[in-house]
């Protein structure tokens, strides 16, 4: 007789929908890495999960909100920021975090993304950038290199157009927080995200992950693990350096590291002491 | 607060309305001539510890509208047509996730940028069909200062109630009309909030309908959990791309509205007992029609009016059985006719005449008298 082995739960389970498996993800992907490592720091901060709500955009990051076993939305393309401020403007007492694509956030949601840096809401925007959307079956988007390939930049010319550096584009806009990490690097990008729930203000964390099924294969980038070392081979820790040095050549050099922990007065903070003065004058 | 009056327009009075029902989350962007419901928002809402929050574009105003509505708070936002053009993909995920949430649209001058400062009422399908797919709107369509304050209420409780984004569909005119308004003692209004859900949150299932086909719902920071997504889901909220669960869901969705047509439509019949002619008008063209019937009926003309309270869900039955009892339909709209195709396929086979007025100033009483004398004399 041969016992079977005790089946191990693993330990972030308690954040996510088991009744929900298996994941849509490909083989290779980085979006569970990038969930487990939000489940860790929801679990490190040891905050009520009852008041913790995850919003998605759409794609395939998208797709993430819905595995979280809270308050969960799931709003149509390049929304979920907008969805978030109302969330939290209606309820300050909600720890709201975004986790979506860099379609969804720099491309059709670009406007709602520098707006929401501006105006300095206590969100925290995690954005997992695979250069490309994946969803669809792999065609540019707004971070995708010059020259690169896809669905939509076939041989021999490639893209046309110039990619985004989102965490200038976010740090230009005002944003408080501001960290960029790749998949790879677990444990830093786990707390960068611990630090970005913290903040008091707007905080955006950019995770470069890995598309083997359309962008890799495109651009013959070799499959998903392959894709993974070769994020940590050319990852580059630079913590505090000035955002506008922070470059990203996928080739060679993907700067890692915080760049931006400002303090600006925060939106719904400042709305809280109007209502406040207004009840003292009444 | 006790009972209050004011002078004031139709704009002012719809966000004093909305004041009253208990609104306190308000996500707009500036547009002409609905501004002034933002800029007499932006004044109150902290006086009544809410938010006024002025967003980068009308699809993040009201993303953030159903964002707030979530959290339980009652939500609203006000624009006009080309706001409304832009907010038609948010309409679809409200109605999809079943939030509820107030929409203005103080209609103007189109299509496109039109006439900014001049009225009409060309977003009647728009507000019907304008967001893909198939599925119903509740559309209020006030004619009055005190109606515009009266329905503001009326939307937000038929919101609640029914949990799906109500239109108040009221033309330039009526936005801008300045009239006597009656707040009345916030004792003396009747409010809806949506159901809540109860019984054990590991039981709960955000979408399982009760016996009216609407859901409890969950609020976010509640011990309820759920998903919420804009793709076909099931009881459980779980996407799902099999065919029984989207015919299940979207028959539903209808069905919550129309089963309930009922209750939700409301009507004026203004001599209509002994009339041989019915004008069927709303907005301000209805306030022309009254006038005009008067004086018809001074020239023993026997007309009267079916005034359109409420046009989305539309009252066909009501406009069937009024057409046996009337030899003529008359449709008096600020448009090229679009109530007008839902009279006519309503009446048929009673004849429609329809009396339009695509521009800036509505039809005046002596021109829809005009028209009553031409179809008395048929």
């Amino acid at each position: 007789m041969t016992e079977s082995a005790p089946v191990l739960r693993h330990p972030m389970s308690k954040y996510i929908r088991e009744d929900r498996q298996p994941w849509i993800y490909c083989p290779g992907c980085s979006i569970g890495i990038v969930t487990n490592m939000v489940a860790r720091a929801i679990d490190k901060l040891g905050l009520d999960f009852n008041k913790v709500v995850v919003v998605s955009g759409i794609g395939c990051s998208g797709r993430s909100s819905g595995y979280f076993k809270t308050g969960t939305y799931h709003t149509t393309h390049g929304r979920a920021i907008a969805f978030a401020e109302g969330v939290k403007i209606a309820n300050p007492d909600l720890e709201v975090i975004v986790i979506s694509g860099d379609g969804d956030i720099a491309a059709i949601g670009g406007n709602h993304l520098i707006h929401a840096c501006r105006r300095n809401i206590d969100i925290t925007v995690i954005c997992i950038n695979n250069f490309n959307y994946g969803m669809t079956g792999g065609q540019f988007g707004p971070t995708t290199e010059h020259e690169r390939y896809s669905q939509t930049s076939p041989r021999p010319i490639g893209n046309i157009e110039h990619p985004f550096n989102l965490v200038k584009l976010a740090a230009s806009s005002g944003s408080t927080f501001v960290a960029r990490w790749t998949a790879v690097q677990a444990r830093r990008a786990t707390r960068s995200i611990e630090r970005a729930i913290k903040k008091k203000g707007f905080s955006f964390v950019e995770i470069i992950g890995a598309c083997p099924t359309a962008y890799g294969r495109m651009n013959r980038l070799g499959d998903g693990l392959k894709m993974h070392e070769h994020l940590l081979e050319v990852a580059e820790i630079k913590n505090g350096l000035p955002p506008h040095e922070a470059e990203l050549e996928y080739e060679s050099k993907i700067i890692c590291g915080e760049f931006v922990d400002i303090e600006k007065p925060e939106y719904t903070a400042v709305l809280r002491a109007a209502h406040t003065k207004f009840k003292e004058s009444i | 607060m006790p009972e209050r009056i004011m002078f004031t327009m139709g704009d002012i009075a719809c966000a004093e309305g909305a004041l009253s029902a208990g609104c306190r989350y308000f996500g707009g962007y500036p547009i002409t001539p609905a501004t002034e419901i933002a800029e007499w928002m932006s004044l109150r809402m902290p006086e009544v510890g809410g938010a006024y929050v002025q967003y980068e574009d009308e699809i993040a105003s009201i993303t953030s509208v159903i964002g707030a509505s979530w959290t339980g708070t009652k939500a609203m936002t006000a624009t006009s047509g080309p706001g409304v053009s832009l907010m038609l993909e948010a309409i679809g995920l409200a109605v999809m996730t079943e939030t509820p949430l107030v929409l203005v649209n103080i209609m103007r001058g189109g299509p496109s940028t039109g006439q900014p400062t001049k009225g009409q009422q060309g977003d009647i399908m728009q507000a019907k069909w304008g967001s893909h797919g198939d599925y119903q709107i509740i559309a209020l369509t006030p004619a009055s200062v005190q109606e515009m304050f009266d329905q503001t209420v009326q939307a937000f409780n038929l919101a609640e109630k029914y949990r799906t984004p109500v239109f108040v569909l009221a033309d330039e005119t009526v936005g801008h009309m300045r009239e006597r308004l009656v707040i009345p003692d916030e004792k003396d209004l009747e409010l809806t909030y949506r159901k809540l859900p109860s019984g054990p949150p590991e039981e709960y299932l955000p979408f399982k309908p009760d016996d009216d086909l609407v859901p409890p719902m969950a609020l976010l920071g509640s011990e309820y959990q759920f998903y919420a997504t804009g793709l076909t889901h099931d009881e459980r909220g779980y996407p799902s791309d099999k065919e029984h669960v989207q015919i299940e869901l979207i028959t539903r969705l209808n069905d919550k509205i129309l089963k309930n047509a009922d209750d939700i439509i409301d009507l004026e019949r203004f001599m209509l007992d002994d009339a041989d002619i019915a004008v069927i008008a709303y907005g301000t063209p209805s306030r022309s029609a009254r006038r005009a019937i008067k004086d018809a009926r001074a020239e023993g003309i026997k007309v009267g009016m079916l005034r359109l309270k409420t046009i989305w869900p539309f009252p066909d039955d009501t406009i069937a059985s009024l057409a046996t009892e009337v030899k003529h339909l008359i449709v008096a709209e600020q448009n090229l006719g679009q109530a007008y195709y839902m009279v006519k396929a309503s009446a048929a086979p009673t004849p429609v005449h329809l009396m339009t007025k695509p521009a800036g100033m509505p039809q005046l009483p002596h021109e829809i008298l005009d028209k009553i004398r031409k179809v008395d004399s048929i």
